[in-house]
């Protein structure tokens, strides 16, 4: 089971992202064997799995903040980081690079927001030197999102003076404020105190509802259960079981998806 | 035998101890500004892999500069460099030249320092959002990078003006050498020594004073 025809799940059948037998090495360790992976527009697709069976790495793979030695990742139908030539795979050129991750959000586990930038200059940056904005455009933007998020009035704060919930929103309106095609999230709440985490997902439901295409590294199986449209188990470098939350979580197939999911009793029932 | 004080000396001088307190910033600010520019440039090709090749001749440079004394470096810029056939700078000159290659020395190891210390997560942050390296160095390592360095920036800068107390050994007419200058015109030992040390200090101080309320200001990380 490779993937899953998303239109199945009542979405627009347009693929977004499109990962065909990614193989990824540390050195000598392999921590990607071969990942099959579709999401079309306005999925909300949740990776789950034991730490270390490679989810982070795909996700960083996505947008090339890691390399991968093998397979093609597209995003909108074109090859990311890599293309073929005369039957050689070479990197494509870092400005092409660069130019992909643009349209790719990241939101991170530590939420990275830059220090020396208030929130909203920290939303503003992307606009201005990669969209190309003015100063006055972008600022609207940026605005327009520290609302969406229910900070307008840290706007002028810098990171420091956040707590990790408010700067871990920001970090999301830092990345969806680019209009991306796809939005990545990596264990985003993961590094918070359990009381700042809610706020965090309700921002990404509210995402998830307006038809944001985005791909979930999550440990909140409840969130998961109620925001995902399909749900994606790993296990030691590979895809072990997928489908809708209500399956993947409530009847798993696998002995290694159960045994997972069963240190989440109590969240799940 | 008794000594008379006789402050008078001290204010009849007023002008040349302005001048010379002027000239000892201004040279410390000089050596600090383009010192800084030429540590920038330093720390980047020691931390870059593409410059292997120019990673031993500014080891060297930092080095050298960093285990010899300042007063023989004074000495070797102003009376060895003349003898090798590089004339043309006057005292003044020379000392800031020396001034400036040693800011630039140490300025290295603190610009390096800085630049280690940026957490990679914030450079990763930036190409996620699509900015190019070039676009990553200027507005996110660079700027972080500042603020970073900034308390050691002060320092260095005190520092700095200190050191141009070492001018005095080739006539440059500072603070220093003014006071040696009123010593020997009228003897009175306390009074020219106990001004220069009062200004030194005060004009240290204020500077440190100044820059912490700078540093409060850009002091965004933790």
């Amino acid at each position: 089971m490779s993937t899953t025809a998303a239109s199945a799940n009542g979405h627009d059948g347009s693929l977004v992202l499109s990962a065909r037998d990614i193989h990824k090495r540390f050195g000598d360790v392999e921590v990607l064997k071969g990942i099959d992976i579709d999401v079309a527009k306005g999925e909300v697709v949740a990776l789950i799995g034991a730490s270390g069976s490679g989810k982070t790495t795909f996700l960083r793979c996505v947008n090339m903040l890691e390399e991968y030695q093998a397979g093609t990742i597209r995003v909108g139908g074109e090859p990311i980081g890599y293309h073929e030539e005369g039957g050689r795979r070479l990197r494509l050129p870092e400005a092409t690079v660069v130019r992909q991750r643009a349209d790719i959000g990241m939101v991170f586990q530590s939420f990275n927001l830059f220090p020396h930038l208030t929130a909203r200059a920290n939303i503003m940056l992307g606009l201005t030197k990669v969209r190309g904005k003015s100063k006055a455009e972008a600022g609207a933007i940026a605005d327009r999102w520290l609302e969406r998020v229910g900070l307008s009035d840290r706007k002028d704060h810098y990171p420091y003076q956040l707590s990790g919930g408010q700067q871990q929103r920001v970090a999301i309106a830092r990345a969806v404020s680019m209009d991306p095609r796809l939005v990545l999230f990596d264990e985003v709440t993961s590094a918070l105190d359990p009381e700042l985490v809610g706020e965090v997902l309700t921002v990404m439901q509210d995402l998830a509802k307006s038809g944001m295409t985005m791909l979930v590294v999550s440990h909140e199986m409840l969130f998961v259960s109620s925001i995902a449209t399909r749900v994606v188990f790993m296990d030691g470098g590979r895809i072990a079981e997928q489908g809708p939350p209500s399956e993947i979580l409530k009847n798993p197939k696998s002995e290694r998806l159960r045994s997972f999911l069963g240190r989440f009793h109590g969240v799940l029932r | 035998m008794q000594y008379f004080f006789n402050w008078d000396v001290v204010w009849r001088a007023t002008d040349k101890l302005a001048y010379g307190l002027v000239l000892g910033l201004g040279m410390a600010t000089f050596a600090l500004v383009v010192g800084s520019v030429i540590g920038l440039a330093s720390a980047l090709v020691l931390t870059s892999p593409k410059l292997k090749a120019l990673h031993r001749p500014v080891r060297w440079y930092v080095e050298i500069i960093r285990n010899s004394p300042l007063l023989v470096l004074v000495f070797f810029v102003y009376f060895g460099l003349p003898q090798a056939g590089i004339r043309g700078l006057d005292n003044i000159g020379s000392f800031v030249l020396t001034l400036t290659l040693y800011a630039g020395a140490y300025m290295t190891e603190v610009f390096r320092g800085g630049l280690a210390s940026i957490p990679a997560r914030y450079i990763e942050s930036g190409m996620a959002i699509g900015l190019s390296g070039r676009q990553c160095f200027f507005f996110v390592t660079l700027p972080v990078m500042f603020r970073i360095v900034l308390p050691s920036l002060t320092n260095n800068l005190i520092s700095l003006f200190k050191d141009t107390a070492l001018a005095s050994a080739i006539a440059v007419p500072e603070l220093t050498h003014t006071a040696r200058w009123i010593n020997v015109q009228t003897f009175q030992v306390v009074e020219a020594w106990t001004s220069v040390t009062v200004l030194y200090l005060v004009v240290s101080y204020l500077i440190a004073f100044v820059l912490r309320r700078v540093e409060r200001r850009y002091a965004v990380i933790r």
